[in-house]
């Protein structure tokens, strides 16, 4: 058989070479919003086998829930879950083959930063 | 023997073996835990930092405890699958299979501790009832 010629072929864009974008922005925060969440998960699960076990063990995790900490942890889950809720959204309407001009997807990318951080605010202010 | 050509056994199950699958749950759980995480968020929120009988007298009531259930139980799988998508995109071989098993193990100790939790609210919950009378 003949020698298979190597030939050098063009590489395709990936995430050291491509320069940074609202649309890619947008789109890897989705996925670590998403797999940030467990922590808070977790957190809220064992604060409510707390509640269930007993009150000395409640007030262990009640403490740690409402420390700085625990505070902090609640704070980020809320962006998180609603970020994530949002470009979810956003999936969904990808996934319909709507809103992918780079225009609108743009727009609808910087509409998720902007909507996550209003619900924050109203989430905090409401609970 | 089923009578099945090569390209009829493999059409519409793609590289992963088990087709759109795992997208279509993804997608499923997705718009339903659209309609149900903001109710829980403000349940959830409300009761997080209270006294233990506020979260006792709560989570005893059917609403809060179906809604964080159904929140744990289909969130937790949307989380465990998500989490096996990011893992295939980064990881190969033994990593992937070890990280995938660690997320699903994650996800499943989660749902089984709050669904425990949840029932021996409501138990304390009713046994506190009693008492009351």
């Amino acid at each position: 058989m003949a020698d298979v010629k190597r030939v050098e072929r063009p590489l395709s864009p990936h995430l050291q070479i491509y320069r940074p974008q609202l649309t890619s922005l947008t789109s890897i925060l989705t996925r670590i919003t998403g797999n940030a969440l467990i922590v808070g998960v977790i957190l809220a699960a064992w604060w409510l086998l707390a509640a269930a076990t007993s009150p000395e063990y409640f007030e262990v995790a009640n403490a740690v829930v409402t420390s700085w900490f625990g505070k902090l942890v609640f704070f980020g889950s809320i962006w998180a879950v609603w970020y994530h809720y949002l470009a979810g959204l956003r999936h969904l309407y990808f996934d319909a083959g709507k809103g992918l001009e780079i225009a609108t997807a743009e727009k609808l990318g910087l509409a998720c930063i902007i909507g996550s951080v209003v619900l924050t605010i109203v989430t905090v202010i409401l609970v | 023997m089923r009578y099945l050509t090569a390209r009829k056994r493999a059409e519409g199950k793609g590289a992963s073996g088990t087709g759109t699958e795992h997208h279509w749950y993804m997608t499923m759980s997705a718009v339903g835990l659209a309609f149900i995480v903001p109710v829980f968020l403000f349940v959830f929120g409300s009761t997080i930092g209270a006294p233990q009988e506020a979260v006792i007298a709560t989570f005893s009531r059917p609403f809060p405890a179906i809604l964080t259930a159904l929140v744990t139980v289909v969130g937790m799988r949307h989380f465990a699958k998500g989490a096996q998508m990011m893992i295939e995109d980064y990881a190969q071989g033994s990593a992937r299979k070890a990280g995938i098993i660690v997320a699903y193990s994650i996800s499943y100790a989660v749902t089984a501790v709050v669904l425990y939790a949840l029932a021996k609210l409501t138990l304390i919950g009713f046994f506190l009832g009693i008492m009351a009378h």
